[in-house]
């Protein structure tokens, strides 16, 4: 976040923290078993505001709910950021010491005012008043944050804004305050340690880095690319220019999980030559042309993965995999050793013996030691070392060491898609407790909980367009449109819809989705999307 | 915790011998790190005591009542007895009681030495009287006394109302962990609380509605902490009735789930190759021993495999599902 990519605190932090800011997270449902700790926080008197243009389950659990409209978090972030300067609410002395570029940040939130971050975020200036004067306030403070911070086309400005508010507060590095993204699937976290980023080796050293290429030079026996690789969504647009004709896709299905799925179909067919690696025969590997059956990771398989606490844990193998499936490792060495490398067929524990050798971070986490203390939390840089709790510690150090961390003034940009009179409606996507992603996994057992693939409107809107729940509606946006049934929701206010994104044979909710992308992260902006909604039967 | 040292110690004898423990530990703690473990039911270190069960009660010099030993915090100097004439009959009643009214056929094998330890013998109660079914519908005040010829007991007819989990009440011995599993202590979801009084006390949905009518999310965690079977697995309750489940032949392999970013461990519990019950060490800090509906039932997707060898563990679990 600061430097390496990862949550500041461990989960134990936030049951002793005072004030909670659950920002774009319905943790209740995507993430229970986090919200555990984080109840244990509410119940030892801990103050929550939840910001959220849904009234979710997990706001409910608020002391205040902050119903912004989509895509405004950077205004809110902002406003709250001058309130507390103009309330002399920041620390000072932590600024002083530990940041630079305050004086920017402070004029560039200086037109924030209360009534301008309440005008265009929809939230009462009092109650943004309150939540900045209760973080800025408390002694411990932590600010929460998934999906509804990053699926935007400014994702990283949103997560700055954030990062910005702690160093204003100083509110990061010490015990039980911290900045903690909850990441969204097992190894999000441990992808990113591993270097499935377009800049990163292992370890987030960085692949423009002479010495760092150096080092895994020596070792691996070959060069590294010089350059930085594409994420996702460059990748397309390179397959939509026909730079990249051929793809390798493992454990990925984005002929359903990107935005804009009908044209990334088109794209994917069009490939010269696409290898689908997954446990599924999904939408993608049927567009593949040779599919690699692999083994489930955390049943059929050895290896590790990386939680939201940087804790990096051991998965092993229960179960056999089936009939011709094989584990992802092997597939790899295989491939490999077609290809002349002479690889052989390490274990997974010898792989992660060389991620030791070549990432410091890594080097003290033997799998002895995973085993015997349930995992461990990178930064780990040697047997000895017991794992690292919380993160920047070093920022209150005395004395001061370590580069100051630099204040990153951003600029609201409303959402790409903008609402009209043709698309009045903002529809925003989510997860259900009882399903995950594109569906592929959690469909397979029987949830009694299970919902039908739906559009959710406010219930006073449902009443406007007179239609009954259950009805089949059209949803059209600027790129395509679906039929889905209509259901009616308190948790959503007028103007806003949601669907889920669980059941894209049913309902594609990504034919409507905008592809307009973060230019730094590559995620693309799911979470708002304008659209129009009309009975089903107008549309015949 | 990262702030402040180790509270002071508190000295004193369990069963006449020394022993030190920090400050706030309770007598189970203190028991424990003298070597002397003591019976629970109720009790488990992943939720808060509530003193339903009093198989854990000790004596405590000078106290004129047993003491619950999970619950109370010890003194210095405090003498505890935990194998006093007064303790062994308290306990040995107390499990009598509960295994003459309920079934306790299932309960773990330390419960088990235990009984067997104190010399229990539930049938002096008399037989058992057969189950009855209409005990979700009792009123408090309304009990009716039996004829003495037999003991009372819970006995009823399982509730199979999802395809998920079992409820046999007839094993319920009101110990409460569910109660605080689905509350306060772990899923703060409240679906069941204890609804009736005295003997007509049982665990209850809101009005007793289904578990799928009522605010269950299906995490499982009741069922986790449960000591009598009680609450069970669909799958395990399918496999013991078709006379499959076999423990003993059982593997219990350590693992993390699959889902979302926040890595609980999960303990995958496989029978020839399936996957047949999940639960989660409640000694690890990520979970503490509870899961969410995901990671707790969300593993089928691994064993859908079409026609690819079809074992009898499969039959079973499908016939389960209809």
């Amino acid at each position: 976040m600061l430097g390496a990519g990862g949550g500041t605190c461990s989960y134990e932090e936030i049951e002793t923290t005072d004030v909670i800011l659950l920002w774009g997270s319905n943790a209740r449902e995507a993430h229970p078993i986090f919200f555990h700790h984080l109840m244990k926080g509410l119940r030892n008197g801990a103050v929550m505001y939840a910001v959220d243009p849904r009234r979710t389950t997990s706001a409910m659990w608020a002391d205040a709910w902050l119903g912004i409209d989509v895509g405004s978090d950077i205004a809110l972030a902002n406003t709250v950021g001058r309130e507390i300067i103009a309330a002399g609410l920041h620390h000072r002395e932590f600024i002083e010491r530990a940041t630079f570029g305050f004086e920017i940040y402070a004029e560039a939130v200086e037109p924030w005012t209360l009534e301008r971050g309440a005008e265009v975020t929809g939230v009462p200036a009092e109650v943004i008043r309150r939540m900045a004067h209760d973080y800025a306030s408390a002694e411990r403070a932590q600010i929460c944050w998934t999906l509804g911070i990053t699926e935007h086309h400014n994702a990283t400005d949103n997560v700055r804004a954030l990062i910005d508010l702690a160093l204003l507060t100083g509110h990061v590095g010490r015990y039980g305050s911290g900045l903690v993204p909850i990441r969204g699937q097992n190894n999000v976290q441990g992808g990113g340690d591993m270097g499935a980023l377009p800049d990163k080796l292992p370890g987030f050293q960085d692949v423009t880095e002479p010495a760092v290429r150096a080092k895994f030079e020596s070792v691996w026996g070959g060069s590294v690319p010089v350059h930085r690789g594409k994420h996702i969504s460059l990748m397309i647009e390179a397959m939509e220019r026909k730079e990249i004709t051929g793809l390798y896709v493992i454990g990925e299905n984005p002929a359903q999980s990107e935005a804009r799925a009908e044209h990334v179909r088109g794209l994917l067919a069009g490939l010269d030559f696409m290898v689908c690696q997954d446990i599924f025969m999904t939408k993608t590997a049927q567009l593949a042309d040779v599919v690699f059956p692999a083994a489930a990771g955390w049943a059929e398989s050895d290896g590790t993965v990386t939680n939201s606490e940087r804790r990096v844990q051991l998965m092993r193998r229960a179960v056999e995999p089936p009939g011709e499936s094989k584990d992802d490792l092997e597939i790899i060495s295989l491939l490999a050793e077609r290809m002349g490398c002479g690889w052989g067929f390490p274990s997974a524990e010898e792989v992660w013996d060389e991620v030791r050798r070549l990432s410091s971070i890594h080097a003290g986490m033997s799998y002895r030691r995973l085993e015997e203390l349930g995992g461990l939390q990178w930064p780990c840089p040697d047997e000895d070392h017991p794992g690292t709790r919380f993160l920047h510690a070093r920022l209150w150090e005395e004395p001061m060491t370590c580069t100051p961390a630099p204040f990153v003034p951003t600029d609201w940009v409303p959402p790409i898609d903008p609402l009209s009179g043709d698309y009045p409606i903002r529809l925003t996507t989510g997860r259900r407790l009882d399903s995950y992603n594109t569906g592929v996994q959690s469909r397979g057992y029987r949830s009694p909980l299970r919902a039908k693939a739906a559009i959710e409107v406010a219930p006073q809107d449902g009443a406007a367009l007179g239609v009954s729940e259950g009805d089949l509606v059209s949803v059209t946006s600027r790129r395509g449109s679906i039929d889905v049934p209509i259901f009616f929701h308190r948790s959503l206010r007028p103007g806003l819809a949601f669907m889920a994104v669980h059941a894209p044979d049913e309902a594609d909710v990504n034919l409507l989705t905008n592809d307009a992308w973060d230019p730094k992260s590559g995620t693309a902006e799911f979470k708002a999307t304008a659209v129009r909604i009309e009975p089903a039967a107008a549309m015949s | 915790m990262a702030d402040g040292a180790d509270p002071p110690g508190v000295t004193l004898t369990v069963d006449g011998a020394a022993v030190a423990v920090p400050a706030g530990s309770t007598i189970l703690d203190a028991c424990r790190a003298a070597g002397k473990d003591q019976p629970t039911l109720c009790y488990l270190d992943n939720l808060t005591p509530v003193n339903a069960c009093r198989v854990c009660v000790v004596e405590v010099d000078g106290n004129r009542t047993l003491a619950p030993s999970c619950s109370r915090p010890v003194e210095e100097g405090m003498a505890v007895g935990t194998d006093t004439d007064r303790v062994r009959h308290s306990r040995k009643m107390v499990y009598e009681f509960l295994a003459s009214s309920a079934d306790m056929g299932l309960v773990d094998e330390q419960t088990v030495r235990w009984m067997s330890y104190y010399g229990c013998d539930p049938a002096r109660y008399g037989p058992q009287a057969g189950p009855v079914e209409d005990r979700d519908e009792r009123t408090a005040g309304h009990h009716r006394i039996g004829d003495g010829h037999a003991a009372e007991t819970v006995h009823q007819s399982v509730k199979v109302d999802n395809e998920l989990y079992v409820r046999d009440y007839s094993r319920c011995i009101l110990c409460y962990k569910c109660v605080e599993a689905c509350g306060e202590d772990a899923q703060n979801t409240f679906a069941i609380a204890v609804a009736g009084r005295g003997f007509d006390a049982r665990i209850s949905t809101e009005f007793d509605v289904g578990l799928t009518d009522s605010a269950c999310v299906f995490c499982g965690n009741c069922i986790s902490v449960c000591p009598t079977g009680a609450l069970m697995f669909r799958s395990e309750h399918e496999l013991r009735a078709a006379d499959m489940w076999e423990e003993d032949r059982q593997t219990v392999t350590r693992t993390v789930c699959s889902y979302c970013g926040v890595g609980c461990n999960l303990d995958l519990h496989v029978q020839d190759n399936r996957i047949v019950k999940v639960t989660s060490p409640i000694d690890h800090s990520v979970t503490s021993g509870h899961l969410c509906i995901k990671g707790r039932f969300g593993y089928e997707y691994v064993q859908e495999l079409g026609d690819l060898a079809v074992t009898p563990i499969d039959e079973v679990l499908r016939r389960a599902r209809g």
